[in-house]
């Protein structure tokens, strides 16, 4: 027999065939409205899920019925004199600032990485991971404040150098256009990507740690370097989790509010330059929402919440899909 | 074939130094971010601060008694909310659901949950409390911390729950108690440390959270305890004053982040003494 049969054998047994046990009603019925507790707390922990969305659904169904969904999607006109909203440059700066955040925090993060799993001497790992890891625990309005006060002024002097080296190169160089103000889209993107670092690396590190000893040191015997070892073995085995990891860190920065709010400029204008002041949804969502006066205007600015979650819960579900998959496959080749 | 061996060798020694480099400015940030919030925190720090109400704008003066009462009042509430969820959601998954169809879904849908944009949820309490009250309150605050808190609690628990022998609770089965007799005698108190590891983090994650609190405790010049009404906070006043032009106001800020992410970071090292304290049971 084993462990389970003789658990649930063992359960019945009280409940059916000793009826008349002292104090076993109150026991059952104790035992009935726990059991009961716990579905309700489980059915509550993820129906917040699709409350979320359908109380949110609910809120911005009045701008849905003026703007439509296509045409606030494509509209760029944010005007709450003339009570006209549209989406298109808060969507294409959500986008903007989150490519930034993973353009410079992938690769870091790859490094930190490797430099964990393969490379570091053993007394150092823990407090390396530790000390990354903190990153992820300093609440996001402290690296907004950091941010405005401390790395944009720095940040400003940068920035005629990063106009001057690229923004003389042809197709690109209007990206790097503009007067040096420290705060805008790339300082935006910078921070993000500090701040989703700690994310993106322990799940890389956590997955590299799992690759089975076997196959790395098959490849060392054969006379691999460590980085051909991190390359060419650790990286394809571990693959969907890896941009998994990287969705997760994707989704941190598309939904970011305070760091943002504190640095990118806050301008409802889109410009082509990565040097300028911009907007995301969660940076107008904390600016304007206890501005907004009119029902319309709440209503939209919830709307505008409604794309963030639509484009946040694809993120989320493909990383958290794709980070399980290696764990069950890792549970089935063992 | 030297020129292949040399060329491969030269690239591992740069892939490692340029691994190095990243790691090394991971950590730069880190110490960069932290000596700033040290060395302005402590300057404005004041005895002040514990004492006396948000001073009004203009003025000179120091407090932000007001705002750490009512941060604290939040956190209660949202621990009063979040850990009896959290804890039994966890418990059914661990111990009713065990891998079934969907206790797994329930899972995945955690999992989603976990990775939640704080200001999504923000938006959920206005939408849900807010909205249909017609004011800002602290509860719907504490509602939206709340829920940014079960998936922590919920995955924690299950996890130190699992990690629970089934000879322990064989054992109490055997003697004639009921599950749920099983469950809060023997497989919480020997999963508690593991527990306590998830609340804690909870706790971490929600302290410093500013983006709900804008759509629904918003801030309150005054000291006050009401619950059904906007309330002072330190997260809140952080982010006021920091965008403020006032000295005073800034310093203020500084000083309050500074707390901020020592309470934190205090926290986050309790949550490791536990974690600690898990893996040695088993």
């Amino acid at each position: 027999m084993n462990d389970s049969d003789a658990v649930a054998q063992a359960g019945l047994r009280p409940a059916s065939t000793v009826p008349e046990a002292p104090g076993r009603s109150w026991r059952l019925s104790g035992d009935f409205l726990f059991h009961q507790a716990a579905v309700l707390a489980a059915s509550l922990a993820a129906a917040a899920l699709f409350a979320t969305v359908i109380a949110i659904t609910i809120d911005s169904w009045t701008s849905i019925q003026v703007f439509g969904v296509w045409g606030f999607l494509k509209s760029s006109e944010w005007n709450p004199v003339t009570q006209t909203f549209g989406a298109l440059p808060f969507i294409i700066g959500t986008l903007v600032s989150s490519a930034i955040a993973l353009f410079f925090a992938v690769p870091v993060s790859f490094g930190i990485a490797v430099f964990i799993a393969e490379i570091a001497p053993s007394w150092i790992k823990k407090p390396i991971a530790g000390a990354v890891e903190l990153l992820a625990g300093i609440p996001s309005i402290v690296y907004g404040m950091w941010g405005l006060l401390v790395f944009a002024p720095v940040f400003a002097n940068m920035e005629p150098w990063i106009s001057n080296t690229f923004g003389e190169i042809p197709g690109i160089g209007a990206l790097f256009q503009g007067p040096p103000m420290g705060i805008g889209m790339l300082a935006a993107g910078i921070i993000l990507a500090i701040m989703i670092l700690p994310y993106i690396s322990s799940i890389m590190r956590d997955v590299f740690l799992i690759v089975p000893s076997s196959l790395r040191e098959s490849a060392y015997a054969m006379g691999c370097t460590t980085w051909e070892v991190a390359w060419h073995i650790t990286l394809p085995y571990t693959r969907s989790a890896v941009i998994g990891g990287i969705f997760l860190g994707l989704g941190r920065a598309l939904g970011e509010t305070m760091a943002v709010t504190f640095v990118i400029g806050n301008s409802n204008m889109f410009s082509t330059s990565l040097l300028m002041p911009g907007a995301t949804i969660p940076s107008v969502l904390a600016n304007e929402f206890t501005e907004a006066t009119t029902k319309l205007y709440v209503s939209s600015l919830i709307y505008l919440g409604l794309i963030l979650i639509a484009i946040t819960l694809v993120v989320r579900f493909l990383a958290v899909l794709l980070i399980r998959r290696l764990s069950r496959g890792e549970g089935a080749s063992t | 074939m030297i020129g292949v061996v040399a060329r491969r060798r030269a690239i591992d020694v740069a892939t490692k130094l340029l691994m190095g480099a990243a790691t090394l400015v991971g950590i730069f940030f880190l110490l960069w971010i932290l000596w700033t919030t040290l060395r302005f925190g402590v300057a404005g720090l004041h005895w002040d601060l514990f004492t006396k109400d948000t001073p009004p704008p203009g003025t000179n003066s120091f407090g932000l008694r007001n705002a750490f009462v009512g941060s604290l009042i939040l956190l209660g509430l949202s621990l009063l909310m979040g850990v009896p969820v959290g804890l039994m959601a966890g418990t059914w998954l661990a111990e009713y659901g065990f891998n079934s169809r969907i206790a797994n879904a329930v899972r995945f849908i955690n999992d989603i949950m976990l990775s939640a944009p704080s200001i999504e949820i923000g938006l959920f309490a206005y939408a849900i409390m807010v909205a249909p009250m017609g004011h800002f309150s602290a509860l719907s605050g504490s509602l939206a911390l709340a829920v940014l808190m079960v998936p922590i609690i919920v995955r924690t628990t299950d996890e130190m729950l699992s990690l629970v022998t089934g000879d322990m609770r064989e054992a109490a089965i055997a003697l004639g108690a009921p599950k749920s007799v099983v469950i809060t005698r023997v497989t919480w108190v020997a999963a508690r440390a593991g527990i306590l590891t998830g609340i804690l983090i909870g706790l971490a994650r929600i302290s410093g959270e500013t983006a709900p609190l804008l759509f629904t405790v918003l801030n309150n010049q005054y000291f006050s305890t009401d619950i059904m009404r906007p309330m002072a906070n330190i997260p809140y006043v952080i982010f006021q004053f920091a965008l403020s032009p006032y000295t005073n106001w800034q310093q203020m800020a500084w000083a309050a982040a500074f707390i901020t992410v020592v309470f934190v970071l205090m926290l986050s090292v309790l949550a490791r003494f536990f974690l600690g304290r898990v893996q040695v049971q088993k």
